[in-house]
């Protein structure tokens, strides 16, 4: 048997949950597996309990309020793919799920796990920062929200305390003429991305850019919004030039290196792509009109 | 002597009841428990998707899930496709198109093409290799495989 060996918990309530959670010494908590599963395998981590979640059917929704969409964080990958309220209410979501692994890790893997998690270069905590989103957690002390912006503490590390569950995430939806815009380079189909971008674009009645929201991930310790950029474009026109001018603004972020990528092979994709999404973005706004 | 726990699952339409421990992954309970040898293990953590199973219909990598997770659940396994020596059309195409040289990575790709094909409607040679992109071949180039599944689309009972 490849995982080490641990004590295994299958609560069927969040309550319930939330008690083991304080309760036991060195838990770990198990959404869909897609991540911990291989690190249990490679034995990177051997805790001496495992607290399952995928028995607690509470976790498990896509709801849609007037401003918001609430996503409970057992909800599958998967489910976001086929929602038609995420189709609908968050477009650049449905269109970057795509890119998360393969269908059949997808099946499995959880929002919240994904959130977590939190890898640099996830598309799920970029679209949930593009989004504007709230994180609820849950503990024996009680409910705690947070924004999505302060939700990174650091590398793939989020700001929550060893005794909280993160239960669900609220992401905030664009409303009057709007576009979006997903694009990612990954050295191989459903792999971690080197470099993506979430563009979320809006204008007024005289095409000037109203509200603007650019997201990267892949190039640091977290997602993150690039508001210097973002603000650059405020009251611009969608043109080639003004793109051109963000890109190279987003460029400048300080990009990390890897045994993969360079920092300025970073740069020049997040030039390159950002560009790109604004494009594409700016070519729906005129479909939108 | 580790814990165990009980698990009861159907597996290809049988009943079945083990008592595992915890850290015996859904794969390792097909393979070494109930010797349905046909599910395959590549890399062991999600990548190569030769584990490929379908637990209650819907694909999975049988490595990255807990055989007590697959409690109470419909697994289905490459062996469920054939009966009584007929293949299924899926299988057929695989031998009529040459899709498979070794066959290592076969079991994981036919599952994960029989839930594709079952959800699927005017299936695409762009589909087929979307469907295909969580499954390494390293004998094929994936060609023939495209075209066993085009064929199959074509010629399946829906």
């Amino acid at each position: 048997m490849k995982p080490p060996p641990f004590e295994y918990h299958a609560p069927r309530s969040l309550p319930e949950a939330a008690k083991l959670l304080a309760e036991l010494p060195d838990a770990k908590l198990i959404a869909g597996g897609q991540s911990l599963m291989p690190m249990l395998n490679f034995r990177f981590i051997a805790p001496s309990h495992l607290i399952d979640l995928n028995g607690i059917g509470e976790l498990s929704y896509i709801r849609k309020s007037t401003d918001t969409v609430a996503i409970g964080a057992m909800t599958r990958q998967r489910d976001l793919e086929l929602s038609s309220i995420v189709a609908a209410q968050l477009p650049v979501m449905r269109e970057a799920v795509g890119y998360i692994g393969h269908v059949q890790t997808r099946n499995r893997g959880t929002i919240g796990g994904s959130l977590c998690h939190l890898d640099p270069a996830a598309e799920l905590p970029a679209i949930a920062m593009a989004y504007d989103a709230e994180v609820d957690t849950v503990s024996i002390r009680g409910v705690r929200t947070m924004t999505m912006a302060d939700f990174p503490a650091g590398y793939m590390t989020p700001r929550i305390t060893a005794d909280e569950i993160v239960k669900e995430v609220r992401l905030t939806a664009w409303h009057g003429r709007h576009s979006c815009a997903f694009e990612e380079f990954a050295r191989r189909r459903g792999d971690f991305a080197i470099v993506s971008v979430v563009v979320l674009l809006s204008a007024g009645p005289d095409n000037r850019i109203t509200r603007v929201a650019l997201t990267l991930a892949g190039i640091g310790v977290a997602p993150m919004r690039i508001s210097n950029a973002e603000r650059l474009l405020l009251g611009k026109l969608p043109t080639t030039a003004a793109f051109e001018e963000a890109a190279a603004v987003c460029s400048t972020a300080e990009a990390s290196e890897d045994p993969y990528a360079s920092a300025a092979y970073r740069k020049y994709l997040i030039r390159t792509l950002t560009l790109r999404a604004l494009n594409r973005a700016a070519q729906r706004l005129t479909a939108a009109r | 002597m580790e814990h165990t726990h009980k698990v009861a699952i159907t597996v290809n339409g049988q009943e079945r009841e083990v008592a595992v421990p915890a850290r015996l992954t859904l794969a390792d309970l097909l393979r070494h428990h109930l010797h349905l040898t046909g599910t395959h293990l590549g890399c062991e953590h999600g990548v190569c998707g030769a584990c490929t199973v379908l637990v209650d219909g819907a694909a999975v990598r049988s490595c990255l899930m807990l055989a007590v997770q697959a409690h109470g659940t419909k697994v289905e396994t490459v062996e469920s496709l054939s009966s009584l020596g007929a293949l299924h059309p899926l299988q057929e195409a695989f031998m009529k198109h040459h899709a498979l040289q070794c066959g290592f990575c076969t079991p994981g790709i036919l599952m994960t093409l029989v839930a594709f094909l079952r959800d699927s409607r005017g299936v695409t040679a762009e589909a087929v290799r979307d469907a295909l992109s969580g499954n390494l071949c390293r004998c094929t180039g994936y060609q023939n495989i495209v075209n066993a599944v085009l064929h199959a689309a074509d010629h399946m009972p829906k």
